[in-house]
């Protein structure tokens, strides 16, 4: 005892400057979760958490059993699947594009320019999205009606909203997750590569039997952490990009958590609606992770 | 060298053409709404008026602009921003600067401990309710310190910048401390001056993400004077609940402009600083990311 007690004054200082940080840590993510309390609470501001009362599932069972909840769900869920689908394949593929071009200025060039929609703020995607598809000035509609069609009121129909919002995500992070795949690629060996073509493999069969199950860790990586989240949807860009008309497809756990609970400020009930959902994010990832350990080596902790 | 020998070579020449012109078309779709947004907002306003603009600029106007500077708030919230970004940046870096030399330390007591606290804040949170209520326990409501201190740390961040610490030769904190040097003189005279490229990579990525914060403005401020520019473009841009420009265009300076042009100018604006930076950043971030994936 003594020995790690002496390391410890040895290292004061070390945890000094560790301080600021747990402090932050402990302040804006564990305190909150103590807060958590507040869904099993009738909450009331004035007199504050602890002398609120207890109401135990109440919320909950308001929740589960309110016409939106399934409606939540299933929104949360879809978004999710079109995003899979169509999502997650697209970094992949891009990688893969762009490992078959020798010429390093161009995949160096067409990496900066893909790389560049990561970093604009969504609010300016939004905004840019909502210039082009207007239908009485949006280029979109401009080049449909001069093809002799009709305008399509893109953001106001509920059909095109997921359409909408998973080509606006590919868009935006497609080039940022393809530098994590190009980097797996660069790890594998060569010397794969050459056997491979020593035994007939063409271009595609190379990428088929080598890069693929080479970089088959990241992506199985990559798809846990995408499940885990599979109840989180970009909120933000739903608040910004739809409207009422568009509600009914776009609303999902977290904007009907902003809505009741920020701007409506019916705390314990969005808690209990946050909560849930905090609570299912946790259990898949953990699932999730389970079965990665189980049927492949590769895992997150 | 990767040459297939199923395919005839004028076979394969079509697929690499194929590959190549299918990241053309990939890279274009990146770049169009950029350059969309650019051409209208320096396009004459008649010419946005009847929708003429489709890739380059029709004529040329600068009346997008003035309106928008000309704005009550604009100007303001772009001050906001440059503030938020650069003091938060700095806040963050050395708050993560910190944590990450603290934890490569090796032998330090209760390390894994302390990661273990931080990392698990990935997996579960308590949700934005509690969050917003903490800081409004805070007395941080409507303050700028909101938009800086609450998620000042990143943790992706953090382990990138802690893996790049541990990485560096532990001969060197040795001979510093046969030295008599103190952890602090090791972290500033070695840890620092040593990493410059990773440091720069966190810092720009933190930069990045504090200019296009919107979340952040968005639940914690009320006061239009505190607003970062993302706030008052989505006023302008997105939810369109700023009667300025409508306003604007009943006065006969600006009758002939057009919502659209102001609206483009506005998001090319916010969007200035980032794409002047870019293409010299640009290769920072790549290096981040990559030391992300290989870590893990």
């Amino acid at each position: 005892m003594p020995k790690t007690i002496r390391k410890i004054i040895v290292d004061r200082y070390m945890y000094v400057l560790l301080l600021p940080v747990l402090l932050n840590f402990i302040i804006f993510h564990y305190i909150p979760m103590w807060g958590l309390q507040i869904a099993f609470k009738d909450l009331d501001i004035i007199k504050g958490i602890a002398a609120s009362p207890w109401v135990g599932f109440k919320h909950f069972n308001e929740f589960f059993h309110s016409y939106y909840f399934w409606q939540l769900i299933r929104n949360t869920l879809l978004i999710n699947v079109y995003l899979l689908v169509f999502g997650f394949p697209a970094p992949i593929i891009l990688a893969l594009l762009l490992n078959e071009i020798k010429n390093k200025l161009f995949t160096k060039t067409i990496q900066t320019v893909v790389f560049l929609p990561y970093f604009i703020s969504i609010v300016v995607v939004v905004g840019m999205i909502k210039n082009m598809l207007s239908p009485e000035s949006g280029i979109v509609n401009v080049l449909i009606t001069s093809f002799g069609g009709e305008p399509i009121a893109f953001l106001t129909e509920p059909k095109w909203f997921r359409a909408i919002y998973t080509m606006m995500d590919i868009w935006q992070s497609t080039g940022f997750t393809a530098i994590i795949y190009i980097a797996a690629i660069m790890g594998i060996d060569s010397d794969i590569y050459e056997a491979a073509e020593i035994d007939g493999a063409g271009r595609f069969g190379q990428m088929w039997h080598v890069t693929l199950p080479g970089i088959k860790q990241t992506i199985i990586l990559l798809l846990i952490l995408k499940l885990g989240n599979i109840l989180n949807v970009g909120w933000q860009e739903i608040i910004l990009l739809s409207n009422s008309l568009t509600a009914e497809v776009a609303d999902v756990i977290q904007t009907y958590v902003y809505f009741k609970g920020l701007l409506n400020a019916d705390y314990s009930f969005a808690t209990a609606v946050g909560a849930f959902q905090s609570a299912i994010g946790f259990i898949v990832i953990v699932i999730a992770n389970r079965l990665a350990k189980k049927y492949s080596d590769t895992y997150l902790w | 060298m990767r040459s297939s020998s199923r395919t005839s070579p004028a076979g394969d020449a079509i697929v690499r053409g194929l590959i190549v012109a299918a990241l053309l078309v990939i890279a274009a779709l990146c770049i169009y709404p950029v350059l969309y947004t650019f051409s209208v907002s320096i396009s004459a306003s008649v010419a946005v008026a009847s929708n003429e603009v489709v890739l380059w600029p029709i004529g040329f106007s600068t009346t997008g602009y003035k309106l928008a500077l000309e704005h009550p708030n604009f100007l303001q919230s772009y001050a906001n921003s440059i503030f938020y970004t650069f003091v938060g940046t700095l806040y963050s870096l050395i708050l993560t600067i910190f944590a990450a030399y603290v934890l490569a330390r090796k032998g330090l007591i209760g390390r894994n401990f302390f990661m273990f606290m931080i990392a698990f804040t990935m997996l579960f949170h308590g949700g934005l309710i509690p969050y917003v209520l903490v800081v409004k326990d805070l007395g941080l409501l409507d303050t700028r310190a909101a938009l800086i201190i609450p998620g000042a740390v990143a943790v992706y961040l953090l382990i990138i910048m802690r893996t790049v610490f541990q990485s560096m030769p532990e001969s060197m904190e040795e001979a510093a401390k046969i030295d008599g040097a103190g952890d602090l003189r090791i972290l500033f005279q070695i840890v620092i001056p040593l990493n410059r490229p990773v440091i720069a990579t966190v810092a720009l990525f933190y930069a990045v993400s504090r200019w296009n914060d919107f979340f952040s403005g968005l639940i914690f401020l009320t006061e239009k004077d505190l607003f970062p520019l993302q706030l008052i473009v989505r006023d302008l841009v997105v939810s369109m609940s700023d009667n300025f420009v409508k306003d604007a265009m009943q006065t006969r300076e600006y009758g002939g402009m057009t919502p659209m042009g102001l609206r483009c100018a506005v998001i090319f604006l916010s969007m200035l600083p980032l794409l002047v930076t870019y293409p010299f950043l640009q290769k920072y971030f790549v290096k981040g990311v990559m030391i992300g994936a290989i870590k893990g």
